[in-house]
């Protein structure tokens, strides 16, 4: 039968000081993605792998790794889209290992509290009355998964940790910040609190979106600027503060 | 927090959820809003459950779109596709309830899709006299669990993802707490609890061909059914009409009602609108048994595609309208078939895709027969009776979501703590750890034949012969659960997980046989080639418990429903 070789990494934290890559034989079936391959090696060479996966349909982002290199999502990456045949499986490494392709994202929780939650203005008639076209900058943030790769893939995360809660915390604030009927800016609360001068828009996180938002461009330039007029441009101060109503 | 000598963390909390999905949250949020300390637990990462594959909207008579619309049509409808079996007061409160619950949702800042003048939106869907569901694009699922996420994270609610309960934990008749380890620790927890509330889901995985994600195991089935928990209706799964075919690697993947709802139509391969034929007036958009059994008929008689589906054809919508009202379906063709669905037909196939059945709740708190113990959302029964409504489980979740929390909440202010014994606990830990660290059957080799038993033998047509050999292998394969064992340690261990889930998915899988086999009709959602009629005798919930012998099954009358509701729902025809 004609079969695909996978190297995936493993590693306990707990017990190996360093990991290593194990080659897993897995026979090849046409449409074949990644996670095929490792849902494979889980139920039928080595159950004791360490591997998450939900939905197998790019709508969770549970099954976030680093394949060939590049930061991806398993159930999203077809085996004959690799080059060479060459498959190399490896845990994002934004976060702390667990084990094997587990990595520890639960200081994303901490940071997402952080944001300020959604604040309606006051005062609003019922039923809300929205139109379609304002709602459509704030929905491209929300196809966000949660998949981290963005934050993977960000620099200031992996080389300085410096304190910048990433890419895809930007693009909660800005969801927030771009909802018609909210009533916060939280460009500052980002600038100052979350780091976002630290990034120097290199555009990697939009790059491996795989909901494809526009990161950089919609979202954390957006953030970026508004912060800077509201502090230093006495005329953007002056019309936002008359737009305080209603930000459309 | 304090950790105990014999190897467990302890935890107090008022209200324990578990399960994170949208009626888990949803409950969270009631409990902790009526003043409970709560906690929740997820088997899954936080925000990644299964509801975030919910596509195609919200059922709510809101009457945005089609102003003729009311509770009473939307129960109605309920009514009649549940054909009869329903909990009418399950109906009733979901009908009357859905719209406050969608508006609290856009308060807590979820953005629908709008109507020209600026209010929510409303989409057809199948079987709903009108166009009743409120939507965002073909991700709605997504933006209810991110919406309530942020709820969550934003309240001082206690929440540990990663976590398998493995035992519901008693004081005499009562439920007074849970069990279980944390995975990505390896780390066993007790919680003591005064009430607590189960909102695990569904259990399409024991099934080969499914829409549903990994942790739907049945895992809340299980755990009621061992404390004595009466559950119900478990013989009707539905099979949705439209999955994907091909790759392989996504066979059973949800194609949302949304396309048909916005205008899509059936195919067979010699270019035939077959709809025509089974359901002329209704067509695509006729009841989700109706389209499903279609459909594989078509495959069956030989009218099938080169994959084994029937066509899905939207192309002649065209492709800005297509890419606007149904993105996600776009993309998942173009990225796992490289089909693009604005030029090509799609090829789809039923798949197991909803529970209706499962822990029988009294529907104004969602407690459960057993004292402590309530249930919401797709792993509790009543509301769908032998058929769910497309957009009826979203609403559900919200509806009786939050029904839970307010339940468990005001259950667990007139109770103490319960006495939690130590010897129980050893023993359950004792369980779980037998199962690691030495060679033994692998427990997935055992799901295999499970989720292939089920899928051959207890498909969308059922039969005497394939029951009865679908009931033998579950016998078989309860024994052979008992040997699996994994190497490796407790932590991230996913084969240790697998093993105990199979009591579970077992039990859900005898339960659904054996009250298949003892409906003797065809109704709903549950098809016997050996007997195609529905029976007047049988419009009755089939009620299952475990007994000292096994699981027992005895059959209970619906509720009857009072005069001024009975006016509103046509009368069942035989």
């Amino acid at each position: 039968m004609d079969s695909v070789t996978v190297s995936v990494y493993r590693r306990d934290p707990a017990t190996e000081k360093e990991g290593r890559y194990v080659d897993y034989v897995v026979p090849r079936e046409e449409g074949m993605v990644v996670l095929d391959a490792m849902k494979y090696i889980e139920r039928h060479i080595d159950p004791t792998l360490s591997l998450r996966w939900n939905c197998m349909a790019g709508k969770c982002g549970s099954c976030s790794a680093e394949i060939n290199n590049k930061p991806s999502l398993m159930c999203k990456t077809r085996i004959d889209s690799l080059k060479d045949g060459k498959i190399k499986v490896s845990p994002i490494a934004a976060y702390p290992l667990i084990k094997d392709l587990a990595t520890d994202v639960s200081q994303n929780w901490d940071l997402l509290k952080r944001i300020p939650p959604f604040t309606p203005r006051e005062g609003l008639e019922r039923p809300w009355r929205i139109s379609q076209v304002d709602i459509e900058r704030s929905k491209e943030f929300k196809k966000c998964i949660e998949c981290f790769l963005c934050q993977d893939v960000c620099h200031v995360i992996r080389e300085h940790k410096a304190g910048y809660f990433g890419p895809r915390h930007v693009v909660k604030a800005a969801s927030l910040d771009m909802h018609p009927l909210d009533s916060l800016d939280r460009s500052e609360f980002m600038n100052k609190d979350a780091g976002l001068g630290y990034c120097n828009i290199t555009k990697c996180c939009t790059e491996v979106c795989p909901e494809e938002i526009h990161i950089t461009d919609n979202a954390i330039i957006p953030e970026k600027e508004r912060a800077v007029n509201a502090q230093y441009d006495p005329i953007a101060i002056f019309l936002r503060s008359r737009r305080k109503g209603g930000k459309r | 927090m304090r950790f105990m000598s014999s190897g467990y963390i302890k935890q107090e909390t008022d209200v324990l959820i578990i399960g994170a999905g949208g009626a888990g949250m949803r409950a969270a949020i009631a409990a902790y809003d009526s003043g409970s300390r709560v906690t929740i637990l997820s088997k899954s990462l936080l925000g990644k459950a299964h509801t975030v594959m919910a596509e195609g909207g919200i059922a709510a008579a809101l009457a945005n779109v089609d102003s003729k619309d009311s509770w009473e049509v939307h129960f109605a409808d309920t009514m009649e596709e549940g054909v009869y079996i329903s909990n009418y007061r399950m109906a009733e409160i979901l009908a009357k309830e859905a719209p406050d619950r969608v508006r609290e949702l856009e308060e807590y800042g979820a953005l629908f899709d709008r109507t020209p003048d600026g209010t929510i939106m409303q989409r057809a869907f199948g079987a709903h006299t009108y166009r009743r569901l409120c939507h965002v694009g073909d991700r709605t699922g997504l933006e209810i669990i991110r919406t309530l996420e942020d709820q969550i994270l934003h309240r001082d609610i206690k929440f540990f993802d990663e976590f398998y309960v493995t035992k519901l934990l008693k004081d005499g008749e009562r439920v007074v707490g849970a069990m279980g380890i944390k995975l990505n620790t390896g780390e066993f927890y007790v919680f003591s609890s005064k009430a607590v509330i189960i909102a695990t889901g569904g259990c399409g995985r024991i099934y080969k061909v499914t829409s549903n994600s990994w942790e739907s195991t049945g895992d809340g089935l299980g755990l009621a059914y061992e404390v004595g928990a009466e559950l119900m209706d478990m013989e009707m799964i539905q099979f949705h009409p439209t999955g994907m075919v091909f790759p392989p690697g996504v066979k059973g993947l949800l194609v949302t009602e949304g396309v048909r709802g916005e205008g899509g139509i059936l195919l067979n391969a010699q270019g035939e609108r077959f709809m025509q034929r089974y359901s002329p007036k209704k067509l695509e958009l006729d009841a989700r048994d109706i389209v499903a059994r279609a459909n594989y008929a078509e495959i069956m008689a030989g009218r099938g595609t080169p994959h084994g589906g029937v066509y899905l054809d939207i192309t002649h919508k065209g492709a800005d309208f297509i890419k606007k009202k149904l993105p996600s379906m776009y993309k998942q063709f173009m990225d796992f078939a490289g089909v693009d669905i604005t030029k090509e037909k799609m090829e789809v196939a039923p798949t197991v895709h909803y529970q209706m059945g499962g822990i029988r709740v009294d529907p104004e708190s969602t407690a459960t027969t057993i004292p402590g113990l309530f249930a919401s959302g797709e792993v509790a029964s009543g509301l769908h009776g032998a058929n769910r409504l497309g957009g009826n489980s979203l609403a559900d979740i919200l509806v009786f979501g939050k029904r839970s929390g307010d339940g468990a909440s005001a259950y667990s202010k007139g109770v103490p703590f319960g006495r939690i014994d130590e010897k129980e606990i050893e023993a359950e830990i004792e369980r779980v750890k037998s199962f690691v660290g030495r060679d033994g059957l692998n427990p997935y080799t055992v799901a295999e034949r499970l989720e292939e038993n089920m899928s051959q033998n207890v498909g969308i047509i059922r039969n005497e012969e394939g029951l009865k050999k679908a009931l033998s292998t579950i016998q078989e394969l309860k024994e052979l659960s008992k040997k699996v064992a994994v190497n490796g340690s407790l932590k991230y261990n996913k084969g240790l997980l697998q093993a105990l889930e199979l009591p579970s998915m077992l039990i859900a899988a005898e339960a659904i046989v054996r009250g298949a086999l003892e409906r003797k009709e065809s109704r709903g959602a549950h098809a016997r080639s050996d007997y195609p009629k529905k029976n007047p005798e049988m419009r009755k919930n089939i009620i299952y418990r475990k007994g000292v012998e096994g699981m027992i099954l005895e059959w209970r009358p619906v509720p009857e429903m009072p005069e001024q509701l009975k006016k509103l729902v046509k009368e069942e025809e035989y």
